[in-house]
Order: structure tokens, then C-alpha cells, then sequence
């Protein structure tokens, strides 16, 4: 490196930084900018949809204490993170909330043959924040309240869930204008909890610190059995940690923190 | 509403369209009726709190969205203005909307017609007022017919701006919206559901009107300002 002479005859001693250390600290800085970006060794990146935000904090601390590997998790709505694999984005695992993408994933080519296995069976439950309006069939077919909250069921699985059992009740019409929607369940969730919709339908696992409010937990014959796969992405088939979390997700440890949470275990 | 004819058909691209530009005019006319004053204030104000209130002001400009959105779902649901908000309408919250999205879409864009306003009666300067005066002018007659006119430039680019910024909000909408068809589910909030689900034919009409809509209004506020500022005072 040239040394920056021209400094030199005009500032002499009173520089407090010199050029060489600036010069440091500012790579110093830049690196550290960079970083998240540029690492990538031994890391995996996984897709997580949004009802399986509580569980997979606990699920990852525990693998990462375990193993020493590091997993950066997204979390967002399973058809929002389908198109962005489709579209090649950089994740390694997919934890859907169904079992219709990963398996289109697999048809078109960007998932791992044979890796698709069932992580968690999830829960569709009615909940209210608001004690006038205590969460049961009863206060969802009586329809007083203003807002009733859902994901979207085209790219929300849990959408599709509360959906299906709204058809089979009969109430799709009628509820129609009540209906506020939510970009993932993690945002229906957010509706409720704000109290801006008295009613929403979320998963029983987002429920698990919820101290407040009230539970119908919506009887399983009303919505297709909402079977949760997990898939490794081509993008991760050589990810050492992705596999390895994979592995630990089917192990009884996991299993147990998954089921905590009111999943049923495949 | 839900016949046959896709302008009235509350999921159709017409009425996202409709949705988008009544609210985009509602919040521009609501914000000049708010902003105007309020930068004839802070243009003629001496007080040491006349920064601090515009600072306040310009907040919307720098904060991201979601700042917005969070503390507007707070302020718009039970326990702030949907208090009020069961008496008028039944319901617990002013979000999802379409009076909640404008007083949102308001509070964004005020800052636009604001700053250009107080710019452009700063440089007017007084001059001009106090000359009215010595004629005898009376003060509001002396604002209406001097000063405003003299400010005109100004006020109609933040117009304008606030107008098409508020056709393009998004984050702030997504987070109060709800995505209610014919109520909330405006074009940029469409445009997204289309690219989410994968609909790009409906998605790339969406986009690219939205871009031929904003280059017509830049250049449509370009060709306005040099004919205004151009014009002999």
C-alpha cells in the first residue's frame, strides 16, 4: 500500500486518528457490516411458517447448544416461501404447515428426493382476546362481533384450515364481511392480540404463553388434517447442518418440545 | 354488488383501482386543509418549539412503515380511538378500514405538503403581506389573495406528491389494512396478493401501470413547475 504522503505537511501531529488506523477501523467496520452476509460455513438457513415461530426458537436454541451448528431462521407464510424458492432463494430446509408444497417443491425439482417426512400435526383453534366475546361455535355463528381474523387461504395453509371448517359450518357467506386477513397466521395473531378483530383463527401452538382470553379448539372433523412436512432443498442436500437438524427434528427430544407446544406427533 | 360487471365486482383490479385513487384524493384534500395552516404557522412562528412541531411533522418522512403501522393499530384499536369507534360503527377498531387507512395515509403524507408549503411561503417572504396591509387589506383576505397565490408552486408539488405517495403506500396498509376486498385491498396491497399467489399476468398490468402512473406524475409536476414559476408575480 502506498503510503498517503499528501497528509503529511498539513495536519502533522494533530491528527487523533492517523491514516493507517483510520484506514483499520473503517475496514474493521465494513467487515463487521458484512458479516451476516459473507458467512457461510457450517450454517444452514431454514424457512419456517409462521405457527411454528414458538416452537422452532426453542427447537433451534437446543440444536445449536447441542451441535454447535448455527441455523438462521425466516419466518413467514409457507406459499410466501414456496415462490421464493421457486425463485431461488438461499434457504436449505422448508418446515411448510402443509404437505402440498414441499411435495410440488419435490415434482418441480427443488427439493431432495425422499427427504419430505411429517414434523408436526397442527391445531386450528378459535381465539378471542376479549372476554365479551369468549371463543366457541356459539359466538362464531351468532356473528355480533366486528372482526373476524384469518391468513390468507390461498398461501396460508391455516387460512385453508379455517376456510374449510368456515364452509363446513355453513358461515363463509355470511361471515364474509367480518373477515380481516392476515398476510401470514402470525398476522391474524397480531389482529387478535392488538384486539383490533375480537376473533381470530390461529394456531393452538401461537397460544402457548398466552395467558389471556379464551380457546375453541375447533374439532378436527371440520378441516382436512393439517400435516406439517419438513423437506431439505436441493440448495441444502450437501449442508452438513442442514441435515443434521433434520435428523434432530424426528429425534424424541424434539419431538417432545413439539409436542408442548399442542402439535400431534406423526 | 357482486354482479357480473367487473367495476363492481369488490375482488376485481377496478375497484383496488377506485379504492386506491378516492382514497389517494381524500388524503390529499384532508392534508391540505390540515397542512396548509399548519405551514403558514410554522413559516410565520418565531417560537423556539416551532422546530420541535416540525421536526414532529416530518417524522412520517424518515420513520419506516412499520414504526407507523405498529403504533397506528394501537392508537386505532380498543384502546385508544376504537373506543369511540363502538359507538359510531359497532366495532372495536378503526383499522381495517377505509377511515382508518386515511387517517394513516394522512398522517404519511402530511410532511409532503408541509415542507413545500412552508418553503414556498418563506420565500414569498412578507414583503408582499405587509404591502397588503398598508392598502388595508384585512389579514385573512390579505392571505387568501396574496399569499396563497404567491405559494401556489409550492403547495400544488406537495399536492401532487402527497397524492401519488399515498397511491403508492403499502407497509403502513398492509399492517392496518386486513385486505378486505372493496374496503382496504388497495392496488399496491393487490399487486402483492398477486405475486404472493403467483398470479404474474395480473401482477405485471398492476406493476406496470403503477410505473407509467408515476412517471406521468413526476413529469406532469415538472412541466407544471416551470409553467408556474415561470409565470410573472
Amino acid at each position: 500500500m502506498n503510503s498517503p504522503h499528501y497528509y503529511n505537511g498539513t495536519n502533522g501531529t494533530n491528527l487523533t486518528f492517523s491514516p493507517p488506523r483510520l484506514r483499520l477501523v473503517c475496514c474493521c467496520a465494513i467487515l463487521w457490516l458484512f458479516q451476516p452476509i459473507m458467512a457461510r460455513a457450517e450454517q444452514a438457513r431454514i424457512a419456517i411458517a409462521a405457527n411454528f415461530i414458538g416452537p422452532s426458537k426453542v427447537l433451534i436454541a437446543d440444536f445449536m447448544h447441542k451441535t454447535g451448528d448455527v441455523i438462521i431462521p425466516s419466518f413467514g407464510s409457507s406459499g410466501q416461501f414456496m415462490l421464493q424458492i421457486e425463485q431461488g432463494a438461499d434457504y436449505d430446509v422448508f418446515l411448510s404447515a402443509d404437505e402440498a408444497k414441499p411435495a410440488k417443491l419435490v415434482k418441480d425439482g427443488f427439493g431432495a428426493d425422499k427427504s419430505q417426512f411429517t414434523y408436526a400435526i397442527g391445531k386450528l383453534v378459535l381465539w378471542s382476546n376479549t372476554s365479551a366475546y369468549p371463543a366457541s361455535e356459539n359466538t362464531l355463528r351468532a356473528a355480533r362481533y366486528g372482526h373476524l381474523a384469518l391468513c390468507k387461504p390461498d398461501i396460508a395453509p391455516y387460512g385453508a384450515a379455517a376456510m374449510a371448517t368456515l364452509v363446513q359450518l355453513h358461515l363463509e357467506q355470511s361471515l364474509q364481511p367480518r373477515i380481516v386477513m392476515g398476510m401470514d397466521i402470525a398476522q391474524a395473531y397480531q389482529f387478535v392480540q392488538s384486539g383490533n378483530a375480537e376473533l381470530g383463527f390461529v394456531a393452538l401452538s401461537q397460544l402457548y404463553n398466552q395467558s389471556s382470553g379464551t380457546v375453541w379448539v375447533v374439532p378436527s372433523t371440520l378441516y382436512p388434517p393439517i400435516r406439517q412436512n419438513a423437506l431439505l432443498l436441493k440448495q441444502g442436500e450437501q449442508n452438513h447442518a442442514a441435515r443434521a437438524f433434520l435428523a434432530y427434528l424426528r429425534s424424541k427430544p424434539a419431538q417432545a418440545i413439539i409436542a408442548t407446544y399442542g402439535y400431534d406427533i406423526p | 354488488m357482486m354482479g357480473a360487471n367487473p367495476l363492481f365486482d369488490p375482488n376485481s383490479i377496478f375497484t383496488a383501482l377506485r379504492l386506491s385513487v378516492t382514497l389517494a384524493c381524500v388524503t390529499t384534500i384532508l392534508a391540505l386543509g390540515i397542512g396548509v395552516p399548519l405551514a403558514w404557522w410554522l413559516a410565520n412562528c418565531r417560537n423556539w418549539w416551532r422546530d420541535v412541531c416540525s421536526s414532529i411533522i416530518t417524522l412520517p418522512l424518515v420513520l419506516p412503515p412499520t414504526v407507523l403501522g405498529f403504533y397506528l393499530l394501537l392508537a386505532l384499536g380498543p384502546s385508544g380511538l376504537g373506543a369511540l369507534a363502538v359507538h359510531i360503527t359497532g366495532r372495536p377498531t378503526f383499522a381495517f378500514s377505509f377511515a382508518g387507512l386515511t387517517v394513516g395515509s394522512v398522517i404519511a403524507a402530511l410532511p409532503y405538503i408541509v415542507q413545500s408549503t412552508q418553503a414556498a411561503f418563506e420565500t414569498t417572504g412578507r414583503k408582499p403581506l405587509e404591502i397588503a396591509y398598508t392598502l388595508r387589506t384585512p389579514p385573512l383576505r390579505a392571505f387568501l389573495s396574496v399569499a396563497l397565490p404567491l405559494a401556489a408552486p409550492g403547495i400544488i408539488a406537495g399536492a401532487v406528491i402527497a397524492f401519488a405517495h399515498t397511491i403508492g403506500e403499502f407497509g403502513l396498509i398492509l399492517m392496518i389494512g386486513g385486505d378486505i376486498p372493496g374496503q382496504t385491498r388497495l392496488l399496491s396491497i393487490m399487486l402483492f396478493d398477486n405475486v404472493e399467489t403467483g398470479d404474474w399476468a395480473s401482477a405485471h398490468a398492476i406493476a406496470g401501470g403503477m410505473v407509467a402512473f408515476a412517471f406521468m406524475t413526476i413529469l406532469i409536476l415538472r412541466l407544471t413547475q416551470k409553467r408556474l414559476t415561470a409565470r410573472p408575480c
